[in-house]
């Protein structure tokens, strides 16, 4: 594609002797601002190719008009749009609670288990424990085992609603992921960080506090985003135990109809949410890799 | 100087600083073999020898981040590498600075130097500004104090460093090879700065490879080698008439390292 224009080739040497024809730097300046707009006119041919040929596929397969109205039921979404919004409503509250308690949970497990201190062995071996087995159980069945298992123990001082019970299965399985997370984060901050703190006279737990901590949870901020993400998603499980959020709502209203829009509701106002924490996330990443881009520079 | 080998030995007092037949070992591997030294106040001592010898170890030892397998750290006279006896104290009590800085990133200059003061110290914190303000402006960092540690040149952020270490009004400044990760050209600048505190009368042990600067600002000069300071004296003596064969080597060999 790029074939050497011969009329430039013999511009350029005698660009640089005569007054008035364009310098060196201006031709450079043109070829870069040439090839910029043509890479974007690639790329937004290859965009309008490869979307449209999906587009057609879809729309001209046999099955198409019957998929149209059993999902894309353009009166079905506005009746039941604003039920299924009311349900996100509780998603959203679930989700910042039950992710206040990660954070903490989380953050307690990764101390925990980095202290050193003899007389918490035996929390340390609850830790490790705890963290094993709930990152290692599938959450859909943990928030079935505790929604349905918990009430069913009727002990006085435990929770019996399923929501509560539910939610504190979800709490426990992403702490476990979480506190990994902020584990890693302490472990790359560097030994020299703390040998220089404690030559100031500072504690142990001072050091933590002020010196380890946070540089350790400002560079995991990006993987704890993205658990936000993906805990945002799994409260929908809370439905299977009774939880009437956005998708049990619309899989109850898709029931009664036998029209299937109502999810598509619900899965647009996941989105609605996700993808804007989505590009946060890049975002942030981005920050930090020039920072760290500039550092090394410096 | 007509110091004599006993003053540089014995001095007047009690040390401010005293390691006793310290040894180290890292796995097996023996790095420091028997090190005594007494450093007494206002004295600055010079610790040369070749990477390995063990110099940024015995800092370490002395500092309580390391510990030691046999023998005694003595501060003002109290043995503190008594089992029992928390290194936490000792440590306010002397300050360390490293070759790679290690400035808090998260912190800005200011909040680096008052960090110690107010936590470890118990300072009052507008206090420890005031304090860390006038270092500042007399290691020439005034204006600086909030900018973060990455925003600084090196030799201004090993100068903060030493600012940083200087704020808990230690008994004695460790420094660790303090301008081996710096620019040629940034030296000077650090330097300068253990110059005047030198003047001052500052208590420090020094690790370094500047020779000039080693003669110029020693007491004392330490040759470690293979963990054991096998001459000591004062610089010019040390310097212009080395003793023992593995001092005369090290300082040809350096000699013809700085030759261009």
């Amino acid at each position: 594609m790029m074939r050497p224009d011969p009329q430039r080739a013999g511009e350029d040497p005698a660009g640089d002797a005569s007054a008035g024809g364009p310098t060196r730097q201006e031709v450079r300046a043109d070829a870069k601002r040439r090839r910029a707009t043509r890479d974007r006119l690639v790329a937004f041919v290859a965009a309008v190719v490869v979307l449209g040929g999906l587009a057609a596929v879809v729309l001209t397969s046999p099955g198409w008009p019957s998929v149209k109205e059993l999902f894309f039921n353009r009166q079905q979404f506005s009746e039941h749009f604003p039920d299924v919004l009311g349900g996100f409503w509780l998603d959203i509250k679930l989700f910042v609670v039950i992710e206040i308690g990660v954070l903490l949970l989380g953050l307690l497990l990764a101390l925990i288990r980095i202290t050193r201190l003899p007389v918490l062995f035996p929390l340390r071996l609850l830790a490790t424990v705890f963290i094993d087995v709930f990152r290692g159980v599938p959450t859909v069945l943990l928030v079935y085992l505790f929604g349905f298992g918990i009430p069913a123990l009727e002990l006085s001082g435990l929770p019996t609603d399923p929501m509560i019970c539910g939610g504190i299965a979800l709490c426990f399985s992403y702490s476990a992921y979480v506190s990994e997370v902020y584990r890693s984060g302490i472990d790359s901050v560097h030994p020299a960080q703390r040998s220089a703190s404690l030559a100031l006279g500072l504690s142990e737990s001072q050091t933590l506090r002020h010196v380890v901590l946070p540089q350790a949870v400002r560079r995991v901020i990006p993987p704890l985003l993205n658990d936000f993400i993906a805990l945002q998603k799994d409260v929908a499980l809370l439905g299977i135990v009774g939880v009437i959020e956005a998708f049990r709502l619309a899989q109850i209203a898709a029931a009664e109809q036998f029209n299937y829009t109502p999810l598509l509701a619900a899965a647009l106002l996941y989105l609605c949410v996700t993808i804007p924490m989505a590009r946060g996330v890049d975002v942030l990443q981005k920050r930090r890799a020039r920072r760290q881009n500039a550092a090394g520079a410096a | 100087m007509s110091t004599t080998d006993a003053d540089l030995q014995h001095g007047h007092g009690t040390p401010v600083l005293e390691l006793r037949g310290v040894t180290k070992a890292y796995g097996g591997t023996p790095v420091l073999r028997g090190i005594d030294l007494a450093i007494h106040e206002h004295r600055a001592v010079v610790l040369i020898g070749a990477s390995g010898s063990g110099k940024s170890t015995l800092l370490r030892v002395a500092d309580l981040l390391e510990e030691l397998d046999d023998g005694d750290v003595l501060v003002d006279g109290e043995v503190v590498t008594e089992p029992g006896v928390r290194p936490l104290e000792t440590r306010r009590k002397l300050g360390m600075v490293f070759q790679s800085f290690n400035l808090f990133p998260h912190l800005t200059v200011l909040e680096n130097i008052v960090l110690a003061p107010v936590k470890a110290h118990g300072m009052a914190r507008a206090d420890a500004e005031e304090h860390a303000r006038t270092l500042l402006s007399r290691f020439g960092l005034a204006g600086r104090e909030g900018e973060y540690p990455d925003r600084l040149s090196g030799g201004q952020q090993q100068r903060v460093a030493i600012v940083r270490a200087l704020a808990t009004r230690p008994r004695a400044l460790l420094l660790d090879e303090i301008t081996s990760a710096l620019d040629p050209l940034l030296v000077g600048e650090v330097l300068e700065v253990v110059r005047e505190l030198k003047r001052e009368g500052m208590t420090m042990v020094i690790t370094t490879h500047e020779m000039h600067f080693a003669r110029e600002v020693a007491d004392e000069i330490c040759f470690l080698h293979e963990g054991q300071i096998v001459e000591r004296g004062a610089p010019d003596q040390l310097f212009v008439d080395p003793q023992r064969d593995e001092t005369k080597r090290f300082l040809q060999r350096l000699l013809e390292a700085q030759r261009p």
